[in-house]
């Protein structure tokens, strides 16, 4: 049984057969030395580039699929019967399911504020929306290991549950621009009204949609891994990021910060950085911080919230990412 | 009537914004059709997904492009008179 799961991770999720595959193609076909540093960027450049695409395609239309029954509305009438711990847990939970743009952000902000879910709940769910997706779960897994994965969404989760509370606590309602209040509460709820084809359609739609707005940072991201992989020295890097270097994690989360990518144009470098020997955590950190965080996302809050709000909202989110980085280089040999 | 499409430019809203005109053609409907692509004053009418339809100012449908049909049926509901 467990020579089946095994089996079934390595082929379907670890893609080996697709590795393989390459190799022939680059060494056989081509007739090039595998050995060689050239070939060695080449088979991660179309490997990761093929895989990730595949995973992404399959994910992203289960993903889509499910998350047609849980439209922005749906979630804000959730989220309204709730109180306390158990709104913020559930904000964060079903932030997993929503789509991966930041260009949501506003809306669903000015939405539920407007509605009266309290700030505390509104974050819980911005945090953890970006941040931790089942699709990057899966990839995770398919790039390091299940327990690296399933570690991942439970510190996002905390970190997203934890964050959304403390800005609570806070008391920071004045911090908000007044207009948002006043914004009138829409309740066009499409849920009962979508046929099982509207969902396949609406799933397939956002597959292309969102592989035509990723697929540049995708090789971008593969590119720069690759580059990684084999043409920077490993000295160098073990002499920035290196486990030992106790300013790993800050520089990898400070760096993170103000790049926009999705998680998917992130993976392949922190895949990189590990194969390298830089720290699982501070690997994990710098991909948190790029897609947590980042310039155009800060901007658009900005037209919603005022500074104190967003700099308590960004500062809270770096200091999670970077505490969780020292817990994941500190445990990484429970992890690897 | 006044139509509105919001939504900041994607193929979807391009879609509703035809079918839209197309709708308010075949119901003889003088209309004056404009998109809203700023984020925060889409959001300003209360929807949080894109494309919204709006019709005189109230929001008729959200986060789905209605076929000529359904929107048909919507501008006869918002301006009976004229269908």
């Amino acid at each position: 049984m467990r020579d089946v799961f095994v089996w079934l991770n390595d082929q379907l999720l670890r893609m080996q057969w697709l590795s393989d595959l390459v190799t022939w193609i680059l060494a056989d076909g081509l007739g090039l030395d595998m050995t060689s540093r050239i070939a060695g960027s080449v088979h991660f450049f179309i490997y990761d580039v093929i895989k990730i695409f595949i995973l992404l395609s399959v994910l992203i239309f289960s993903i889509s699929y499910v998350q047609s029954y849980f439209p922005p509305e749906r979630t804000r009438r959730i989220l309204g019967q709730r109180q306390g711990l158990g709104a913020n847990t559930m904000a964060a939970l079903l932030g997993t399911l929503t789509p991966f743009c930041s260009c949501s952000s506003i809306p669903l902000f000015i939405g539920f504020t407007s509605a009266g879910l309290p700030l505390a709940v509104t974050f819980s769910f911005l945090i953890s929306s970006p941040l931790v997706d089942l699709a990057s779960v899966i990839l995770l897994a398919s790039i390091f290991n299940w327990t690296i994965a399933l570690s991942y969404v439970a510190v996002g989760l905390v970190l997203a549950v934890l964050g959304g509370t403390l800005i609570g606590y806070l008391k920071l309602e004045s911090q908000v621009e007044a207009f948002v209040f006043q914004s009138p509460v829409s309740d066009h709820d499409n849920d009962g009204q979508i046929s099982r084809r509207e969902r396949l359609i609406y799933a397939r739609d956002q597959v292309l949609d969102i592989v035509h707005r990723v697929w540049l940072y995708v090789l971008i991201g593969v590119g720069i891994g690759a580059a990684i992989h084999n043409w920077i020295p490993e000295s160098f890097i073990a002499a920035t990021l290196g486990q030992d270097r106790w300013w790993s994690v800050f520089v990898a989360t400070l760096a993170g910060i103000p790049m926009y990518a999705d998680i998917f144009g992130t993976l392949p470098i922190a895949e990189a950085l590990v194969l390298k020997g830089v720290g699982i955590g501070t690997a994990l950190a710098f991909m948190m911080s790029v897609t947590a965080l980042s310039l155009p996302s800060m901007i658009m809050l900005k037209r919603v919230v005022k500074l104190p709000l967003l700099v308590i909202f960004v500062g809270i989110v770096t200091v999670g990412i970077i505490v969780i980085g020292y817990l994941f280089n500190s445990a990484s040999h429970l992890l690897i | 009537m006044k139509i509105k499409i919001l939504g900041s430019g994607c193929k979807k809203c391009v879609a509703l914004a035809d079918n839209a005109k197309a709708a308010a053609q075949t119901a003889g409907i003088d209309f004056e059709i404009e998109k809203v692509t700023d984020i925060v004053t889409i959001a300003g009418y209360g929807i949080m997904s894109t494309p919204g339809l709006v019709l005189n100012e109230k929001v008729a449908s959200a986060g789905r492009v209605l076929s000529v049909p359904e929107i048909a049926q919507l501008l006869a509901q918002a301006h009976p008179s004229e269908s």
